[in-house]
């Protein structure tokens, strides 16, 4: 019998290289796993240093004292700043998906389906965001929001508009990617042949086959407003990072604290939404070993 | 094929299937021109209801623009399209009533091959029960009713083109468009598959259009083809036709295989390495239109002679040498049914004869070339 076939009752087969180790030149196992530790390790030490200074006690040791003092009701007017900027910060995160989902995703997907001709200009203006440093970007918005607080008043909201902007490159690049990996304009073809309507194409075919692009987009967009400072701070609006920094000032612990959670909010979405495999994924191993042949 | 269906009056059933009486369609001088590149040049061409005509040409002949053009995937510059006398150039693709394959597997990755199926007919608002009958027949019609809870990429190639295919036609359509939907498969697949198209197109009586550069593919299953070039039907034809009769040098050297020959056109005939040859009436109006003298004077062509209407005949001994032009063999394949020898004549041009199985050559060995004495296409030299 030979050395190398699998069967049961029978000496255990010598362990072979895997295939994509040595076909498709893939790094092997180890290599891999080093990588993610190392990898891990960036992100994960901040992160428990940052646990192990809250949990810090004033009398030495540690405790939950700073958590506890964060909820605690005596406490609601010292963080009732920092109460606002997380609440600002969560609707203008809401907000700026709400602009992602509604304006971005049909224009790229316009342009890339209708208007392919334009996708370079498209993505050009898209990388202005992050080509014009953000403190030019608020000398540049200050005089727009003076008109926008005349027009709509002062609201937190309004600060969603910059955003949008500040989102514009990361939604576009994880959007547009999604896009040509699905051959979207095949697919729409022969919805619209069947069919369907515009609108029809969007929802029911370029919507989900988006699915992980738009996820990215999305968290992307909440990330970056969560942890926007410079346009909010110069134009005078509270949020979490602005008040973060004052909090900071005072009570650093609390400031580390918020920090954390919202790290740490962000990854487990992260975590989850990337867990999630979308109906017709390619992520079954025994869903592929059904595919037969050409035939 | 006799009873009606109601609420559709172009459909009838067989067997329990439905189907739809074929369409007319007429394009009539139709153009399409992408800025300052014309790609279709005003374009005449009348299909008859329930043909199935294949559109072949080389990359870039136009002949899918035409076909995209017809779905209304693609705006006309000028002309018009006709489908059952109506002129649908101003009607929007969702509206067209025609279901397209296409090369690329257009599944939608995240239905099921049940709920692809099903598209056409909740775009329709078809009600769920007959929906739910009328895939179940269209998978049952491409052989793929197991497969109905199956997505996309738990499929292979050639399943994913059957699936596309029952999702083009359970609408019933007015016409199926095929735009080179056997191109990503393998040859064994492909053939099946050409063949069962076929089948389905006969057993259902719809009017089909099918875009390929494949000309094996389009002579085994078309009705008629549309041989294109530069966005222009070089000829219209039954696959005989066209092979036998060639209207242009282009379709006589497109279509099938021709030995390229140094000739010498003169009175309606060619004189080729030593033999005269009929021209194709077709062929020799090129020459002549209308203007007899135009063949009567002699002029150097270049003749398309098919390999099976050349002869080789062995040369057993110098002495008993055959009437022939006299050839070396270069290499002799099996092709099952025929083989196919290369030969070299004296002067170093080199031509293919097609010849029975019984007869074997080898290489370096003489031989002589008989022509058969079959009409054969030319051009100017």
């Amino acid at each position: 019998m030979s050395e190398t076939t699998p069967h049961a009752g029978r000496p255990r087969a010598k362990k072979l290289p895997s295939p994509a180790a040595t076909v498709s030149g893939q790094a092997p196992a180890w290599l891999r796993r080093t990588i993610i530790w190392v990898i891990g390790g960036v992100f994960l030490v901040p992160l428990l240093a940052m646990l192990e200074f809250t949990l810090r006690q004033h009398g030495g040791g540690y405790g939950a004292e700073h958590w506890l003092a964060l909820i605690d009701p005596e406490n609601s007017r010292m963080y009732r700043n920092l109460l606002k900027g997380i609440g600002n910060s969560l609707l203008l995160a809401v907000i700026t998906i709400a602009i992602v989902w509604v304006l971005f995703l049909p224009t790229i997907v316009l342009v890339h389906l209708q208007f392919p001709r334009l996708s370079r200009l498209f993505e050009l203006l898209t990388v202005l965001p992050i080509a014009v440093p953000a403190i030019v970007l608020v000398v540049g918005l200050a005089p727009l929001y003076s008109v926008i607080v005349q027009l709509f008043g002062g609201d937190i909201w309004t600060l969603a508009l910059a955003y949008g902007i500040l989102v514009l490159p990361f939604a576009y690049r994880a959007i547009v990617s999604e896009l040509q990996g699905m051959n979207a304009l095949t697919l729409a073809e022969a919805a619209r042949s069947l069919g369907a309507s515009w609108l029809t194409v969007l929802v029911r075919i370029i919507v989900p086959g988006l699915r992980r692009g738009l996820t990215s987009a999305t968290l992307i967009t909440a990330a970056v407003v969560l942890g926007e400072f410079t346009v909010s701070s110069l134009l005078n609006r509270v949020t979490l990072q602005v008040a973060l920094v004052e909090v900071s000032k005072s009570d650093p612990y609390a400031a580390v604290i918020t920090s954390l959670l919202s790290l740490v909010t962000v990854f487990v979405l992260l975590f989850v939404f990337t867990s999630i495999r979308p109906k017709g994924s390619r992520s079954s191993r025994k869903k592929k070993k059904e595919v037969g042949s050409n035939g | 094929m006799a009873d009606v269906q109601t609420g559709d009056p172009a459909a009838s059933t067989s067997g329990g299937r439905a189907l739809r009486k074929g369409t007319p369609i007429r394009f009539e001088s139709v153009s399409k021109a992408y800025g300052d590149t014309t790609v279709l040049h005003g374009i005449d061409l009348d299909i008859r209801p329930g043909e199935f005509i294949a559109l072949l040409g080389p990359s870039g002949c136009g002949k899918t623009t035409m076909l995209r053009c017809l779905a209304g995937l693609e705006q006309l510059t000028g002309g018009s399209i006709l489908v059952d006398g109506e002129d649908i150039s101003p009607v929007p693709v969702n509206k067209r009533d025609m279901s397209v394959v296409f090369q690329a597997y257009s599944l939608f990755p995240h239905m099921t091959v049940a709920q692809n199926v099903g598209f056409g007919l909740e775009m329709r608002r078809v009600g769920k029960a007959e929906r739910a009958t009328r895939v179940a027949e269209a998978l049952e019609l491409v052989g793929l009713g197991h497969t109905a809870d199956r997505y996309a990429h738990q499929l292979s190639g050639g399943q994913q083109q059957r699936v596309a295919l029952a999702r083009a036609l359970v609408t019933r359509p007015r016409a199926l468009l095929l735009d080179e939907p056997l191109s990503a498969l393998d040859a064994k697949v492909r053939t099946r598959l050409r063949d069962e198209i076929k089948a389905i197109q006969v057993e259902l009586g719809i009017t089909t259009i099918f875009v390929t550069h494949d000309q094996e593919e389009a002579l085994a299953v078309a009705d008629r083809v549309a041989v294109m070039r530069d966005g222009v039907i070089e000829q219209l034809g039954t696959p005989e036709d066209l092979y036998n009769r060639p209207e242009t040098p282009f379709v006589a050297s497109f279509i099938g295989e021709s030995n390229r020959m140094p000739g010498t056109l003169s009175d309606g005939k060619v004189s080729v390495a030593g033999a005269t040859l009929p021209v194709l009436p077709a062929a020799l109006r090129t020459f002549d239109p209308g203007d007899a003298s135009v063949t009567r004077e002699a002029r150097n062509v270049t003749a398309f002679v098919r390999p099976e209407h050349l002869r080789l005949v062995r040369v057993e001994s110098p002495a008993t040498t055959p009437e022939g032009l006299p050839v070396t063999v270069v290499s002799s394949g099996f092709f099952g049914a025929h083989r196919r020898t290369v030969v070299r004549l004296d002067g170093g041009n080199l031509l293919t004869v097609q010849h029975g199985t019984s007869e074997q050559f080898v290489a370096d060995e003489r031989a002589v070339l008989q022509f058969r004495g079959d009409a054969v296409a030319v051009e100017a030299a």
